[in-house]
């Protein structure tokens, strides 16, 4: 008999000595050591171990009496330390044994990241059964739990964890969860199902040290500041290959012990399988292609020809109520084209990415019904050409469904509110609706929805198409973009009714057609988000324009300009020799602006965090003359010099500026006061302007001096200042959260239907004037901040240089 | 072919870019939400914009100056525009970027 000597019972070990005792019976004496203390299990039902759905026994693939049947030595619980390949034998912690053929089965390990405390009692890995004991013990209902990485692993740690009463947060480095499986709208499907069942997710963070007490663990701090108490530390990261032993021995590692297609490693009679090999510079983490693998080892030992292709693989989450699947490549890449269906109402997303002819990946959430069947065609590179309009409907769908693009409003509960300026919820106009009122003019008149702004008349139109069927045709409005069919106004009331706080929520739950929208749509969702959701919403730099990304103006030669603020337009010796000073080092063109201060011009990019250091040093902040938002607030010298002024026009323009720089607006937003009607600071053609007079002060709004000209018209006349700052911070805030992205207030005014609304909820209305202003000074505790004191750091310095250099490299 | 390390993959912002000098001008480093990394020539065939600083969508980028849009793998203007941007080998190895540079030489002799 020929000796055979396998180093590790685990999942791939144990399929191939399954097939080998089939194929050759008898034919070999078998020696299996595992350093695990016990023989093969199916490591993969560890989550169900750990949630309680499922015991150890259950899931023991090899009992003893299988070992003994087959004549099988074990050594369990016992590692195998060396092996030496020139006497051929195996050396494990209680001795020696010899071979004729080794298989090196070893798995992989799982990965810790090296922060500070990582050894600290309670911080645990996710790999074998003892992990798995060690947290079942921890997992006392009310004890709290970190997991870090969401990924696979992660979240069957996180919701077995949960199952067991305990309270669990998941904190994953990338911006969505699993992403190397899911793309980011079925991560977003993912994380809401994770949340509704008490998990809480952070995305985007990272763990920075591991704090304890006492040698034991207390909490995890993220590099944002942020700790989180826990008395259990989950670390699934990923696993690394185990390939000491081999490497050690002298066999071709890289990542993985190094394989052919015969599974045989750079020695002749040693082969290797598993997670710790490396096959065609891959590396392997599901046991799919490890079963393949089991069987061409096998062969290769009885000496049948065989070869190992590594095929696709398929992933589902064992998390009971999660249905996701995703298998194949689902990057975009060139000559692919994606299919993306999206079914609000019901949760429920499905992408297949195709090239040519094939279906080469798909991503599912919701409804995996059909996820094998894709999954075969994938496989199997069947050509799809005759059923592409309907493939994605599955296979039971030949016929051919419709998209629904009304499915975002089908599913918005009767208390959602439609129209926010009288109150009226989705209810009310069904009922109304029921009641006969069959046009949007009943409408307006039954229940007063869309009678005022106007900007709600679109989704009235959609619930009475809801509501009526074939028997109400809709009026086409013009979508954002290619995205969506949804128009702005849609889009906006839509966020504030379903309550969507993410991109890829907006995107999931009103249908959007591609994966992640486009230079036209994504800036004006970041805009709406982080105005409805100040608090929640996390503004994305990646969706603004350069302009507002750099904080400073892009030129036509792609340097920049910086325009520090001067409040009112008054400014100081002191700030003039800082500017001064700075437009020397950096080699800047000054210029004197129409908005009454200085700008700097030709600064290289890599400058920009240095050139705002010195500005903030000597106590100036961004000009913000690069955003959608609040620009400069003219001023005229007023009754401070002026023989005709009738007020302290630049005193307000300071205090109002004060008031409301930093603010993001759909649209620039410039204001000017002015000490009387001679109006030297232009004030009656700004978006806001202020005229002062004897008996108080003038604000008329929706001017504008560019292509188009208009004069402003009177919004309210004043007594007191105080008066003139809550209205226009009123005005903003109402213009912030219900104008279109990127339409100037003017334009806004004109929508809807002229000034008589407005005057009624910012001027009337003084109830509703201080709801605003409540509403825009919590907005403002999060964006009022000097963007260039927040970017005048070593990592911007770092992140806005070029990120290598290779003009230095020698020429050849 | 040359492979030269440049930084890693985490330098560069998902659905964001970065820029390497080279002899022959800027080349932009792009990392799209599905994490492909592609290197472009920095400079639009319009009138020269940045396109590192241009939003990336799907595999595109539309340039920061005046909206025209080009596909991150062939360099091709989309839709009306017509126009091409040089592109240059780029992959990942263990997290590393790593740029063909032997094209870039070619063209810097040329
Ligand atoms: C909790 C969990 C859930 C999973 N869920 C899924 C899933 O749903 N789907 C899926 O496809 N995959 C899943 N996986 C991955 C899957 O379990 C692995 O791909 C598979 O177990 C790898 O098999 P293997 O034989 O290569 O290694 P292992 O099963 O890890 O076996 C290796 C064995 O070798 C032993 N060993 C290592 N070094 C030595 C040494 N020097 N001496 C002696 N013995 C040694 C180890 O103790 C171990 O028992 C999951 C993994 C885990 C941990
Ligand atoms: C990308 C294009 C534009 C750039 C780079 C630009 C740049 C500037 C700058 C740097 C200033 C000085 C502002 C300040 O001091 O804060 C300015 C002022 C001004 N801009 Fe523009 N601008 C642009 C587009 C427009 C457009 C589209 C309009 C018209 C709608 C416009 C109208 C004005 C007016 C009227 C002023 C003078 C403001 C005042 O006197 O208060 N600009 N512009
Ligand atoms: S607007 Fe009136 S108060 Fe102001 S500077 Fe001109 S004239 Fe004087
Ligand atoms: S320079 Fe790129 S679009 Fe004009």
């Amino acid at each position: 008999m020929q000796k055979l000597v396998v180093i590790g019972a685990g999942m791939a070990s144990g399929r191939m000595l399954e097939h080998l005792f089939e194929a050759a019976p008898g034919a070999w004496d078998v020696t299996l050591f595992n350093a695990e203390p016990r023989g093969n299990y199916n490591r993969i039902m560890l989550s169900p171990v750990l949630s309680g759905e499922k015991s150890y026994a259950e899931i023991v693939t090899h009992d003893e009496a299988w070992y003994d049947t087959h004549g099988v030595t074990c050594r369990f619980g016992e590692k195998v330390v060396g092996i030496d390949r020139d006497r051929k034998v195996v050396i494990g912690e209680q001795g020696e044994v010899a071979y004729d053929k080794l298989v090196i089965a070893t798995g992989s390990n799982p990965f810790i990241i090296p922060l500070p405390g990582h050894d600290l009692d309670g911080v645990i890995a996710y790999r074998d059964l003892d992990d798995t004991n060690r947290m079942i013990e921890a997992a006392r209902p009310g004890a709290r739990a970190v997991v870090i990485g969401g990924g696979l692993l992660g979240l069957e740690a996180a919701a077995g964890l949960r199952l067991r009463g305990m309270d669990v947060t998941v904190v994953h480095i990338m911006g969505h969860l699993m992403e190397r499986q899911l793309d980011e709208a079925a991560g977003y499907l993912l994380r809401r199902a994770l949340t509704d069942r008490g998990i809480e997710v952070c995305c985007s963070a990272n763990s920075k040290e591991i704090l304890g007490e006492d040698g034991k663990l207390r909490a995890l701090k993220l590099d944002d500041g942020t700790e989180l108490p826990c008395d259990l530390l989950v670390m699934a990261v990923g696993i690394r290959p185990s390939v000491a032993l081999a490497k050690e021995a002298g066999l071709e590692t890289g990542r993985g012990i190094q394989v052919d297609a015969q599974m045989l490693t750079s020695d002749p009679d040693i082969l290797s399988l598993g997670e710790c090999v490396e096959f065609d510079g891959q590396i392997f983490g599901l046991v799919a292609p490890l079963y393949d693998q089991a069987k061409v080892a096998a062969q290769t030992l009885t000496g049948e020809a065989s070869e190992y292709i590594p095929r696709e693989v398929s992933t589902k989450l064992k998390v009971t109520g999660c249905d996701l699947f995703s298998a194949g490549d689902f990057a975009e890449g060139e000559g692919r084209e994606d299919i993306v269906f999206r079914d609000p109402a019901r949760g429920v997303y499905k992408r297949l990415v195709l090239e040519g002819d094939r279906v080469i990946g798909a991503v599912m959430y919701g409804d995996v019904a059909d996820g094998n069947w894709f999954y075969g065609l994938i496989k199997g590179g069947t050509d799809i050409s005759e059923m592409r309009e309907t493939l994605i409907f599955g296979p039971a769908f030949q016929g051919g469904a419709s998209v629904d693009p009304m499915a975002a409003v089908a599913a918005l509960p009767a208390d959602a509110e439609i129209c926010g300026c009288n109150g009226v919820c989705k209810g009310q106009i069904v009922a109304a609706i029921e009641a006969g009122a069959t046009s949007l003019d009943a409408i307006k008149a039954t229940t007063k929805a869309s009678a005022s702004c106007g900007t709600c008349s679109g989704l009235v139109e959609q619930v009475l198409a809801v509501t009526l069927g074939d028997d109400f045709v809709l009026p086409t409005a013009k979508p954002i973009c290619a995205c969506t069919d949804h128009p702005h106004e849609d889009v906006r009331r839509l966020i504030k009714a379903k309550e969507l706080k993410s991109q890829p929520a907006v995107m999931q739950e009103l249908g959007w057609k591609t994966p992640n929208g486009c230079h036209v749509c994504r800036p004006a969702l970041n805009y709406y988000l982080l105005a409805d959701w100040p608090l929640e919403y996390q503004d994305d730099p990646q969706s603004r324009f350069v302009n507002e990304r750099n904080h400073a103006n892009i030129q036509k030669d792609g340097t920049y300009s910086v325009m520090p603020r001067m409040w009112g337009g008054m400014t100081t010796p002191e700030e003039l020799l800082a500017i001064a000073e700075a437009a020397k080092k950096y080699d800047a063109t000054v210029k004197v602006t129409g908005g009454q201060r200085i700008d700097l011009l030709g600064i290289k990019k890599e400058d920009l965090p240095h050139i705002w250091a010195d500005l903030n040093a000597a106590g100036m902040v961004s000009g913000h003359a690069y955003t959608k938002g609040l620009r400069t607030v003219k001023t005229c010298v007023g009754t401070d010099w002026c023989r005709f002024g009738t007020q302290d026009s630049t005193g307000l323009g300071i205090k109002l500026e004060k008031r409301l720089w930093g603010s993001w607006t759909p649209h620039k937003f410039k204001m000017a006061v002015t000490g009387c009607p001679r109006n030297c600071a232009e004030a009656t053609c700004k978006d806001l302007g202020v005229v002062c007079v004897d008996s108080g002060f003038e604000i008329s709004v929706g001017g504008a001096a560019g292509m188009e000209l208009k004069e402003t018209e009177p919004l309210a006349k004043v007594a007191t200042e105080q008066e003139v700052i809550d209205i226009s911070v009123a005005f903003l805030q109402l213009y912030r959260e219900s104008a279109n992205y990127l339409d100037r207030p003017y334009k806004w005014i004109a929508k809807t239907g002229g000034l008589e609304w407005i005057i009624a909820q910012v001027v009337d209305d003084l109830e509703n004037r201080a709801a605003l202003i409540e509403r825009f000074d919590i907005s403002q505790s999060v964006y009022q901040k000097d963007p260039w004191a927040e970017r005048a750091t070593p990592h911007y310095e770092r992140a806005w240089s070029p990120l290598a250099d290779l003009t230095k490299e020698a020429a050849e | 072919m040359s492979w030269i390390d440049i930084g890693a993959l985490d330098d560069i912002p998902v659905q964001g870019a970065r820029v390497i000098k080279t002899k022959m001008g800027c080349v932009a480093v792009f990392r799209t939400a599905d994490d492909a990394v592609f290197a472009l020539s920095d400079r639009c065939p319009h009138k020269g914009g940045p396109l590192s600083e241009g939003i990336v969508h799907g595999h595109k980028v539309t340039c920061p100056l005046h909206n025209w849009v080009f596909s991150l793998e062939t360099g091709e203007a989309q839709g009306a525009d017509e126009g091409q941007v040089p592109t240059y080998d780029l992959r990942v190895e263990s997290g590393r970027l790593l740029i063909d540079a032997s094209k870039l030489a070619a063209q810097s002799a040329a």
